[in-house]
Formats: structure tokens, sequence, C-alpha cells
């Protein structure tokens, strides 16, 4: 009897792997396994038969149906993978297709600079300060401590335009009447960096504009001294340029700080570059800015703010920032 | 107070491009240079230390070396040597062997390239192992068979001259087998080139160099008197002279000198001033020169014989009055002109800025009027500017000389002409209007609580008295009478400049404040920060056009011609300042366009400078953001927008059919948020992209960012969403082409009510069947109630009048 139905389920065997879609498949399970089917015939007849042989067979039948099942299971699954891969590989693509020039923009490299050194004073406490790029001869001059009859105020380097008086109103020459500004608008303590464009009456070459940038940095509070001046910068120069880089000051002249230094810096051991000035805030400043200088101290110091964009990016012409070639903007 | 500034050409401000980055060092406008030798700074102090370490000691006495030379080494290994004979090369016609004495009474052969010397010629010798000024090393060799034992030289071949023809003949009073450093004169020396700041005049002179130096090395510091011998009549019976503007100059002071001979300089003389940059001319030029640049008080010279009664008089020039100048040149004068006159009232000179030709010094000048004299600064800087004439004297005059180093440089000059001039007894000395010197109270604790430092008062007194100043305690401070040479020094502030100065910056402990502020941007700011990442996200590239314009370029922009003008541009291209962002991406865009580089999308924001409405103190200067996308069509430039409205969470604004100047006329709308409007957005107008020689479609947005940022936005309150089922409704309408698409949307907002909860155009579609002249317009309407699931009948309650709605009032069809 087990022979019969070892029999059965050779045969069924080479049913089932002759099915070659789900279709055939679906007839050979009903086939097997449906009502008609040998096992389920057997199992309608197992009243029958006596006691002894109905369990016999009952479990030779169970047992044989379970083969079955397992069979057109795994039959099944074969199927399955076969169109899921034949499915599959007609969709196939090819990606790099799609790789062709869908990009972000890039931020001018000034502008990256520029929120660079503002993150960085960001993180040190300070504030970000603007003001008009067309000044006032007040602020940019006469309050910065600059004398009268000084020659920065003719017209051999800053660019006047025609608005209100003769000379009365210009392209700012530097960041510092921003440094007037703030102290007008606001109250001390002042902890304050103000990046922006100026202008100068230059013939564009490799390392002049008419237009660049510069960030300047105000602290107005009480008791700032020189010392803070120097750490100050001793510290935004290991944070922008790197743990290995120093700085020192030299004495300079600006008419609107005093002492006034230049500063410099270097990798260590290496040769000191000119970087910016600086200098404590001259009293006739603080006074031109509503401040007394006996109740408040404060310093400053400035920088180009493009040289730093071509260091970084090893750029040899100032000119190329302002040319805007597609092929420079997009390196970026 | 006087401008100590006035040799200034710029502004003296931070540093901004023109630091020397690109390897060529470059002297900082603003200042002066002056150059020094160590040997002639060491006249004045005994100087010590390594030419490095001093020039270090330099820099940090804020007297920044812009470059440092040695000089002499050169000539080291280069003889004197004698012509003993010439004979031809046997196998060169281009070399001739040459005989010479060395020094050891032997004869030397020696090959040579040149022709131009004769047996008895002093000629210089590089003797073997010599290394020449371009690196070559002399050794022995043979050229075509014939030995060579050195090589003679021309004067260029050893930095003494341009001659690279001949051989550098030399004196017949040389002598051979002395080195030729020796026989010149020429010692081993260091040069130094300092950048001087405006306010250091002192340091325009080497003894005012030295006197820093002094001081900074703690070593004594001394003007050498000079030793001369007075002869003959008084001066006060030969010359007379009137300060008639005393605001002109503050004192005039003139000795004769007699028995003069106009010869060349000595050598070493003559050394000294051309390593400092001046050429040398006779001997009272060059003396000239040598005292003003050890001791930094020009002079000038008259011939005695040549001036009118003489007398001098001093005053300002009258308006056309004229003077031919040493250099011959007729020049027109006004009356803001110094000069000095003869008895006769005429011009012989331009005060401090050139002599006259009329009483120059000639072959046969034998007595000479010398004047130093202290101009007022700002005087002589107007016009040397005006007539052009800029002079290392002008330099010193404009900056401030010192009105008390004049007696010493007069006794100065003489000593230097030599015994043979014979100088008058007595010094004419006129004052007229001299800058008073204060005395200046300098509080111990300020300058501690300034610096940082803890100075005491003893520290404080010995530093001031090593640079000149005079001090006085006075009780807790310290009273400082500032020295004639420190002009600039008029504030408690400037003496505490000094006084770290010397102290030394790099001994102040470095301290850190703590900032009393939040760091953090302003809303504005940070706004400017996501327009920017907003723009970059949507594939758009930052470009800087420079902010000025051509004449005319506003106008080829269809804008207005009224901006602001530059009043005095360098060129006309940089004469106008741009009034929109517009016209200059256009010109990058032309520019690329020219470079093959097409299909940029490019933004910028930026400053624009408009005249206001109303007057006002300053241009009405605002900020605004412009985008271009070349070879794009209107389409795309309202994704950019819709983008950045949603980035800067504007979730109202309206789209207005305009058209404003310079875009194109029927592909353009104004944004309107809460009915101001903020900009523009569209395509360029056809014939504005043509002047700009722009060939592609420009899709361009244009936002006031001012006015946008000024609207509430950023803030989005959480909104509830409905938890029942959602049902869409698809419509599509046939509207004629004049009806835009928010028209029939916001009608069938309306018209769809509360229910309504997306609805959105997914379809647009033109040509058969729909007729022409209009287009098909479909939307997706989602309904959905906060409350129930919506009924079937609810929906179509909604559909049917919608349909209705837009029918009627758009004469639209509904498609089915």
């Amino acid at each position: 009897m087990n022979q019969d139905y070892d029999l059965h389920l050779e045969e069924a065997k080479g049913k089932i792997e002759e099915s070659s879609d789900l279709e055939a498949l679906k007839k050979v399970e009903v086939e097997l396994l449906g009502k008609q089917s040998l096992t389920a015939q057997a199992k309608g007849s197992l009243g029958e038969l006596e006691p002894e042989e109905r369990r016999e067979l009952g479990l030779v039948l169970n047992e044989t149906r379970t083969k079955l099942e397992e069979m057109l299971e795994a039959r099944k699954n074969k199927l399955d993978s076969e169109i899921r891969g034949e499915q599959l590989e007609n969709e196939r693509l090819d990606l790099t297709e799609f790789d062709q020039g869908h990009r972000l923009g890039h931020r001018h490299v000034v502008t990256q600079t520029w929120e660079r050194l503002e993150d960085l004073f960001i993180g040190m406490g300070y504030t970000v300060s603007e003001g008009p790029e067309i000044e006032d001869e007040w602020h940019n001059f006469g309050a910065l401590n600059f004398p009268l009859g000084h020659p920065a105020r003719d017209m051999y380097d800053t660019l006047y335009v025609e608005y209100g008086d003769p000379m009365s109103t210009l392209l700012r020459t530097h960041t510092s009447p921003v440094q007037i500004r703030v102290m007008e608008e606001e109250d001390p303590p002042i902890y304050s960096i103000m990046p922006g464009r100026v202008f100068r009456s230059d013939t564009a070459d490799s390392t002049h504009m008419p237009v660049f940038h510069q960030i300047e940095a105000l602290v107005v509070d009480k008791g700032i001294t020189f010392g803070d001046l120097a750490g100050t910068i001793e510290t935004f120069t290991s944070a922008y340029f790197g743990k290995d880089f120093e700085s020192r000051l030299r004495p300079s002249y600006f008419p609107f700080t005093e002492p006034s230094a230049e500063f410099d810096i270097r990798h260590s051991g290496g040769k000191w570059l000119e970087l910016g000035g600086c200098g404590m805030v001259h009293p006739e400043v603080l006074k031109a800015g509503g401040l007394d200088p006996e109740e408040w101290q404060g310093f400053a110091f400035g920088f180009g703010l493009d040289r730093l964009a071509l260091m970084r990016h090893e750029i040899d012409d100032l000119r190329e920032l302002f040319r805007n070639d597609y092929r420079f903007l997009a390196q970026f | 107070m006087i401008c100590v500034s006035c040799f200034v050409t710029t502004i003296d401000s931070w540093h901004s491009s023109d630091a020397g980055f690109t390897g060529s060092f470059r002297t900082r406008k603003g200042s002066g240079v002056m150059k020094v030798l160590l040997s002639w700074l060491k006249e004045f102090a005994p100087i010590e230390g390594e030419p490095d370490l001093i020039g270090e000691q330099l820099s940090e006495l804020g007297l920044a070396v812009e470059d440092m030379t040695r000089t002499g080494e050169h000539l080291e290994g280069i003889v004197v040597a004698k012509v003993l004979g010439l004979r031809p090369h046997p196998d060169a016609d281009r070399i001739q062997i040459v005989e010479v004495d060395s020094g050891d009474g032997q004869s030397l052969q020696i090959c040579c390239g040149a022709f131009n010397m004769s047996p008895g010629d002093f000629v210089p010798l590089a003797t073997i192992g010599t290394i020449m000024p371009n690196g070559m090393e002399i050794s022995r060799r043979k050229l075509r068979g014939e030995w060579s034992n050195g090589m003679l030289c021309s004067g260029a071949e050893i930095d003494l001259g341009d001659d690279h023809d001949g051989i550098l003949i030399l004196g017949n009073e040389s002598e051979q087998g002395t080195s030729l450093a020796d026989s010149l004169g020429i010692e081993s020396d260091v040069l130094y080139d300092l950048e001087v700041n405006p306010n250091r005049p002192d340091a325009m002179s080497v003894a005012g160099v030295a006197r820093d130096l002094a001081a900074y090395q703690k070593i004594p510091f001394s003007i050498p008197a000079p030793k001369v011998s007075e002869k003959g009549k008084d001066i006060s019976e030969i010359l007379k002279t009137e300060i008639v503007s005393p605001d002109l100059c503050g004192r005039f002071v003139a000795r004769v000198i007699d028995g003069i001979s106009i010869q060349d300089s000595p050598q070493w003389l003559k050394n000294r001033i051309t390593s400092l940059g001046m050429r040398p001319v006779n001997n009272i030029v060059d003396i000239s020169n040598y005292v003003m640049l050890e001791l930094g008080q020009p002079s000038h010279t008259f011939d005695l014989a040549c001036v009118t009664n003489s007398e001098f008089r001093v005053r300002w020039a009258a308006d056309g009055e004229e003077i031919v100048t040493l250099d011959g040149v007729a020049r027109n004068l006004t009356a803001q002109d110094g000069v000095v006159t003869d008895g006769s009232d005429s011009p012989i000179g331009i005060a401090g800025v050139m002599g006259g030709v009329s009483t120059e010094i000639s072959e046969d000048t034998s007595t000479v009027a010398l004047e130093m004299a202290w101009w007022d600064p700002s005087a002589i800087a107007k016009t040397s500017r005006r007539l052009g004439l800029r002079s290392e004297a002008s330099a010193r005059f404009e900056r401030g000389t010192d009105p008390e180093v004049i007696e010493t440089a007069m006794l100065r000059f003489c000593e230097l002409l030599g015994p043979e001039a014979l100088m008058s007894p007595g010094i004419i000395d006129e004052k007229g209007d001299l800058p008073a010197r204060e005395k200046i109270k300098v509080r111990i604790p300020r300058v501690n609580s300034i610096l940082g430092t803890d100075l005491n008062q003893n520290d404080i007194l010995q530093i001031l008295d090593r640079i000149g100043f005079e001090t006085e305690s006075a009780d807790e401070d310290i009273d400082v009478m500032v020295p004639s040479f420190r002009p600039d020094t008029s504030l408690e502030i400037d003496v505490i400049e000094e006084i770290a100065r010397i102290y030394g910056y790099e001994r102040i402990t470095k301290t850190v404040p703590k900032s009393k502020t939040f760091g953090s941007l302003t809303a504005k700011q940070n706004d400017r920060r996501l327009i920017r990442t907003t723009m970059m996200g949507l594939g758009l590239d930052e470009a800087m056009p420079v902010p000025f314009l051509a004449p005319g370029e506003l106008e080829n922009a269809g804008l207005k011609s009224d901006g602001i003008k530059v009043a005095n541009p360098l060129v006309a291209e940089e004469s106008v300042m741009r009034s929109s962002l517009r016209p200059g991406l256009l010109k990058t865009l032309a520019y690329n366009e020219s470079h093959r580089l097409t299909g940029l999308r490019l933004f910028e924001l930026g400053h624009i400078y408009r005249q206001p409405e109303k007057p006002q103190p300053l241009p009405d200067e605002r900020e605004q953001l412009v985008s271009v996308l070349a070879g794009n069509e209107a389409g795309e430039i309202v994704k950019i927008w819709s983008a950045l409205a949603d980035a800067l969470a504007f979730d109202e604004y309206e789209l207005i059919t305009d058209s404003p100047p310079g875009f194109h006329a029927t592909r353009t709308s104004r944004i309107e948020i809460q009915g101001k409007t903020v900009g523009f957005l569209g395509e360029i107008d056809p014939s504005v992209l043509s002047l700009f020689e722009v060939s592609e479609r420009v899709a361009c947005l244009e936002v006031d960012i001012d006015d946008l940022l000024s609207i509430p936005h950023g803030h989005r309150s959480y909104a509830p969403f409905s938890r029942y089922p959602s049902s869409d409704i698809d419509l599509a309408f046939e509207v004629d082409e004049g009806i835009s698409s928010n028209e029939v949307k916001r009608c069938l907002q309306e018209q769809a009510g509360v229910l309504l909860v997306d609805i959105y155009l997914f379809d647009i579609f033109r040509g058969e069947p729909v007729s022409e002249g209009r287009r098909s317009l479909a939307f997706k309407l989602r309904l959905q109630a906060e409350d129930r699931t919506l009924t079937d009948a609810e929906v179509a309650k909604v559909h049917g009048e919608c349909i209705e709605s837009v029918e009627k009032k758009f004469s639209a069809k509904l498609r089915s």
C-alpha cells in the first residue's frame, strides 16, 4: 500500500516539475490535492476500513499530502522568483544616465568666507552689525578722527557720489563707519562684528579692486585693555586658521585707534604674514559715538575678507571673484 | 594742532586688498619709506646685534622692515688689478689675453672678452673662488687652450652701474692688490627699507630711527656736535630777513657761507646718499640731501650774489604771481602757496617745495646763503600736490619737521663742506607761528587700564626718558613735555601709545574678555542665509558683479535713468551706481555666453541704491534678490519663487499679471503679499536681452528683500487635520486664454468652501478638441470634513456647484 503512494509521489513530482508557470502548477495542485485527487478519494473511503488499517492508512495519507504540499510550495516559490527575476530584468536601469548635471548651486566664495567668519565670532559671543554702503562723510571720516583737511578726504582714494552737498556723500572706504553706527544705536557692552562691502578709487589688478570686502570687530565695555585685543586676535587666529597658528601685534597708525597695531599671523615657525589692522578705540571716536571715554574702553580690528577667500582656495587673482565666470562660480 | 598725516595720500584704514599677498610686498599707501644704513645708525648710538635681529627690533618699534639688503658683500674676492700687457688669443677672435698684476708683482694671465683697456689701466679682477652676484663661481679654466686665472669685470657684473659693454676702468689713484670695496670706499653694510607711519615724522631721518633703536636696546643716544669754525663779517651785516606771513613760516634760519667751490662730493658721501636712494649731483646738493636724510631737516641754498639787496622775505604768494623754478618751468602761484622773495619782493623760491632759477648755485658761486625753515605742513602739502612737485623735502615738511634741529643741521652742513668753507659768525633766526609745545598729564592708572599692564611711575618715567620725552612726576601722575620732533603727540592717549611701543607690544599679556552679549544673527541675517541656502538647493549659483554700471546700462535694462552717479569715477564703466541687480546679472550672462557658457542659473543678493522719494540724508539703499535662469521660460522662475516663499514661510501670496519696465510684457506678474508688492517675476523683455547681447530667453525673479522681510513670516502654527476619509474630484474646464488659472482656482476654492482641504492644477491642455483661443485646465480637489465621513450626496453637491459656478463665471465648459 505504501508503495502505491510512493509511486504516486514519484508521479506527482514529475508533474510538478513539468509545470512551467503558475497556471499549470495550479492545475496540478487541484489534481493532486483537490477533491478528485487520489489522496482525497482515499481519505473519503477511510471509514470503510478496520480501525487498525484506517489508522495506518490515515498516517500514510497525511504524510503523502504533506509531501505533495511541500513539493507544490517549493515549485511555486521557484516559479515566483523566476517571474520576479524576469520582471526585475525588464526594469533594468542604467543609473549613470541620470547622473547628468543635477546639482546644488554654490554660494560665492566671498559669502562662504563671510559666513564662516560670522559663525566663528558668533561662537565667541559677538553679534553681526551692518551699515549703508553709501555713507556720509561724518561716519566715514569725521567721527573716526580723520582730521579736517586730511588728504584721505580728497579725491585721491575715495569715491564720492553726486548726492547732497559736494563731497558730503561717498562710497564707504572701510567698514569702520559701522562702528560709529553701532555706538549710536546700541548701548554698551558691545561685542560685534561688521562684515561688509567697501570701495576705493583703485584700478583693478590682481590684488586690487574698486570694490572689495572687509570685516571689522568692535568691543566696547568697561575696562577693555590692549591685552584683551591681543588675546582676542590670538583666539581668532587659532580658531580660523588652526591651532598651530599664532599672531603678533606691531605698532602702526590709524586715526581711529590708539594705540594702533598691525597684526601678523604665521604657521608656528613660518614666515609672518600681515593680515590686518587693530587698536584701542580712540577716545575721540568713542566721543563721536556718544560714549564717555573715561567710562568705556574698547578695541577694534579689521582685515580684508576677499583675501582670506583667495588664500583658502589658492586663487591668484582678486578680479576673478567679481568676473562671475561660471567656470569659477561653480567650482566652490 | 598740526595735521601730522598730511603726507598721507590715502586713508589709513584697515588692510584691504592691498597687502602684498601675491608675493610682491608692496608699501602700504599712506606710509613713507625711509632707508637707513646700519653704519650710519651707529654714528648716533652703539647699536648691537645681528642685522636680522635689528630688523626684528625695528619692526617691533613700528618701523616695519620692508626689505633688508647687505651691501658691499658682493665685492668680496674682487681686487684691483693693473693691466700689464695685452695680446691676441691664438685661436679666438673675440677673446684677448690680458696680463695683469693683482698686487703680488707677478704677471697673471686672464682671458677677456672685452677690448676697452690699455696697459696701465686699473681694472676689477674677480679672483679664483669668488662668487659673483649672479651666483657664478670663478674658477681657473682653459678657454680655447689658454688658461684664465680669474675674470675681469664690467660695472654691471658687480652691481656698480649699468655698463655691460666694457671692463670697468678704475681711477688712476687706485692701487693693485687692494680690495675693490676698499678702493671705492664701499663698506660692508646693511640697508633697511622702513615703512614709516604718518604719525612718525621723527623716523624720517637716520638719527630719528637710531633714537628709537637706542631706546629699544637701552643704550645711549646722541647727535654728535658738528665742528665748525666761523670767520668774517657777522651775518647781521650781510643779510636781512623778514617773515611777513607768520602763519606760513614758524621759523626761518639762515647762515652765510663763503669760499664755496662747487665740486664732486667725496666718494663715501656719494655712496651713502646713493644707498638711500638719492642721485649725487655736486657737493652742495649732496650735502643738502645728506643732512636731510641724517637729521630730517631739508635746506635750500641761494647764490647770495643773485639775491637782490641780500634780503629774504617770507610770505604767501599773490594769485597770479609767477616764478621760474630750478627745473626751468615757469609756474603760476596762488594765494595758498608760500614764497621766499628777495629785497625787491620778487619770488626766488617756492617755500618748502622748490627754489627759483634766478638764485641757483652755479660754477661761479662763491658765497651761499643757506636757509632752513619750519613750514606749515598743510601749506606745503597743498602746494606740492597742486604743482605735482613731491620730493623727499616736501614729504618731510608735510609731516612736520623738528624746528629745534635746525641749528645742528646748519652746523652739520658746514662741517660736511670741509675746512675751506667759511661760515660767517652769527645766525639769522626769525620766528613765526610755531605750534605750542604743551604739557600733557598722563595718569598712571589710565596707562595700565588701557594697556592691561602693571607699570609703576618709575617704569613709565624711564620709558619716556629713553625716547626724549621730558617728564616730571606730579603726585600719582606724570607731566610730559613732548619733544619738538614729535608734533604728532598731543593727547594722553598718544603718550600711552608711546609707552606701549617702547615697553613692547609683545610683552603685554594676552587676555580674552568674556562677551556679555549673546552671539547670534538677527532675524534678517538668518533669513538671508535661508534665501541663499534655498537658492543653492534649487541649483542656482551665487554671482557677485560689481555694483557699478556704465552710463546707459540702466536705461538699456528698461530702468529709470536716475541712478546715483559717482562724482569721481576712474573709468566711465564704473560711473553709475546700480538701482537694480538686473543689469549686472544680464552683463554676467552676456559675458558667459561670449565664452560659450549658456543655460546659467544665477542669483545675487546685494545692495541697490536709489534716489529717495522724499529728501533724506542718504540715498534709498535697499537689499534686492534677483535670480536669472538663462534658456528658461517664465514658468521655471515661478517654481523658484514658490520654493523661496515656502522656505521663508510666506503661505499667502498672489501673482498678478503686470508689465513692469524691462520685463516681458505678456509673461510677467508682480508678487503681492498682504496687498503689498514685494517683487516681480517672469521673463526679461526680449528687446532688453538684445541690447545686453544675451541670445537665450531669460526668466527672472526680482524681490525687494527689505519689503519682503518686513512682512511677518517664518512662523507656522500647527493646523489640525481630519482623521476621516477624504474624497477627490477631478474637474477639467475649457476656458479662454485670457482667464488665469488662479482665477478659476479661486472660484473653485470659494465654491467648495470649508470642505476643500487641497486643490491643485494637474493638467493644462491646448489643441483639438479644445477650440482655438481656449485651453483646458484640470484641477484635482480633495474634500474632507473634520467631524465625519462625507456622504456621496455631499460630494456630488459640491461637484455640481463647482461646475456650475465656473461655467457661469468664466463662460467655461466642463470637459468630460
